[in-house]
């Protein structure tokens, strides 16, 4: 057993002739708030459809928790406890608040073929219970004033915070955010590291993908530079900001613009 | 007289809004416009009559043998059909044409087993009763077919809007991957809401070949179009549009044929679409059409 959450070896992706990661081996521990950077194309969001089963690595391993992922379907995978958001929010807005996270739910809701045909004390009980904590997920993220709202009618912001509401009623170990702030204004993104901290707090770990240097630097515990299909580097937000190779690849480009 | 033609067309309506809703929601789930679903209609007709006649079967036990039969047939084409064009990313014309070619093939497999000519129920069978409202007839076979439809409809629609498994539903119409991805056993979902769809056109079959009492090989062809027709009007992979789109073909057939042509009552109804489709190009209740993968 390791204190690692998540255990990524020798992850290898390619392409027919077109190699994607090499070699990348990095952990994510228990209880941290991990950073996954790198350039634009570098085969951040290929970690995450590795990690979440959508994809299947050409070589290596990938464990959590210490048990391998691979082979998983992504709902497998949800269900041992990795959930995630996407970059392009995909909330579903013809329904309202309520509901989305209700759909998060699923796996936690069962009442059989029996208590569809309505009213069965298990339905109801087991209704009662996933509203009951929908609302509860929806009121953390300071939602639950709109949960009757279709979720269509939500500000960016507000999206973003209903989706980690739903992402959160999976009740995950490990919450993966893909560019959490993209399309943020500086408020919104100051009141998101305070979010994220808080899902820290609750005992929650989360690995996220940022192209936002100073919100990654603020709010990350530990950081992976990935480049090129490689991890170059790998520490805390210190250690990261002054080696050599990252300031090269990354953050001199990012200093230049 | 118009009360009497008003009761044909909620009857034949009805069985049309239920055909399209089976029709419906597989395009709202799957993303696919499932053509076999004529044919479907048409085995849960001959199911029913086999089930009558040479089982000796009840009327009702006949009813739910069909929708057995017919929705086993709806999985097994996703399962050894569709499924597998999935998992091979296949453009969205080709899982449409292969249901056109499984569509084919029930067609001429029923005609091989029961021959080509109309069959029809049994004397006996059908429920006798008649009764006078006004001017009205009322046959109790009518008062029947319409409860039945509504009552299977209304399950539905609680189940969609009221279950766990119609938010499940609804969140993969809306994206499969985000559902997916918070747990949801997509791939399951999708046979069940093959089944139950597939179940919906059988009981569909049975009741119009229950209302004129005629079953052949080629029955699902006009009920397709129309299913077609009504899903367009009432917006592509929508419930209530599906509802309301059955309900009005079937109005807008019974009452040109009984008005305005004993023969052109389908190239009315049809003509009527179109000028609501000029209006509203999405249909009745359609947004606009987006899904991400």
């Amino acid at each position: 057993m390791s204190a690692n959450l998540l255990s990524i070896r020798n992850v290898g992706k390619h392409f027919g002739g077109l190699h994607v990661l090499h070699d990348v081996s990095f952990e994510v521990p228990a209880g941290c708030i991990y950073g996954l950077i790198g350039p634009n194309g570098a085969g951040k969001t290929t970690v995450f459809n590795l990690v979440t089963g959508l994809l299947a690595p050409s070589s290596g391993s990938i464990d959590f928790r210490g048990e391998s992922l691979l082979g998983l379907a992504p709902h497998r995978i949800t269900q041992r406890g990795v959930a995630r958001t996407f970059q392009n929010i995909r909330i579903f807005k013809e329904m309202d608040l309520l509901e989305n996270v209700m759909v998060g739910r699923h796996e936690h809701l069962k009442y059989g073929g029996a208590g569809l045909f309505f009213n069965t004390r298990a339905y109801r009980a087991a209704e009662r219970r996933a509203r009951e904590r929908a609302l509860e997920l929806l009121t953390w993220v300071g939602l639950a004033h709109k949960a009757d709202m279709l979720a269509d009618n939500l500000s960016y912001g507000d999206q973003r915070k209903l989706e980690f509401a739903r992402a959160l009623a999976t009740e995950p170990k490990l919450l993966l955010l893909d560019e959490p702030v993209a399309g943020m204004n500086p408020a919104e993104k100051t009141v998101l590291m305070e979010e994220i901290r808080n899902i820290r707090e609750r005992g929650y770990g989360v690995f996220m993908i940022e192209h936002d240097m100073r919100f990654v630097m603020g709010v990350c515990d530990r950081i992976a530079v990935l480049n090129f299909g490689r991890i170059i580097a790998e520490g805390t937000p210190d250690e990261v900001r002054n080696n050599p190779e990252v300031i090269e690849a990354y953050l001199g480009k990012e200093d230049a613009a | 007289m118009l009360e009497q033609q008003l009761l044909n067309a909620l009857t034949l309506g009805s069985v049309y809004a239920l055909f399209a809703l089976g029709f419906t929601l597989v395009f709202g789930v799957l993303a696919v416009i499932n053509l076999s679903h004529g044919a479907v209609f048409m085995v849960g007709s001959y199911a029913a009559l086999a089930l009558v006649t040479r089982l000796e079967a009840p009327l009702w036990a006949a009813m739910l043998g069909a929708m057995l039969v017919s929705g086993t047939l709806g999985l097994l084409v996703d399962m050894l059909i569709l499924k597998p064009l999935r998992a091979r990313n296949a453009p969205h014309l080709i899982p449409m044409i292969a249901t056109i070619g499984v569509g084919i093939m029930l067609t001429s497999t029923a005609q091989g087993l029961f021959g080509a000519e109309i069959l029809r129920f049994p004397d006996g069978i059908l429920p006798a009763g008649e009764f006078v409202v006004g001017d009205v007839h009322v046959r109790a076979l009518e008062i029947a077919i319409v409860a039945i439809a509504f009552v299977l409809m209304a399950v539905l629609f609680a189940v969609l809007k009221r279950t766990q498994l119609g938010r499940a539903l609804r969140a993969i119409a809306e994206s499969p991957k985000a559902a997916w991805l918070l747990g949801i056993n997509v791939e399951r979902l999708f046979h069940i809401t093959s089944f139950a769809a597939a179940a919906l056109g059988g009981i569909a079959g049975v009741l119009i070949g229950l209302n004129f009492n005629a079953i052949t090989p080629q029955m699902g062809q006009p009920i397709l179009h129309k299913g077609i027709a009504a899903i367009i009007l009432g917006g592509m992979g929508d419930i209530r549009g599906a509802l309301f789109g059955g309900l009005f073909l079937g109005f807008a057939e019974v009452i040109s044929k009984a008005y305005l042509s004993s023969q052109m009552g389908d190239a009315v109804a049809f003509g009527l679409l179109f000028l609501i489709l000029l209006v509203r190009p999405s249909g009745l209740f359609g947004r606009k059409l987006e899904r991400k993968a």
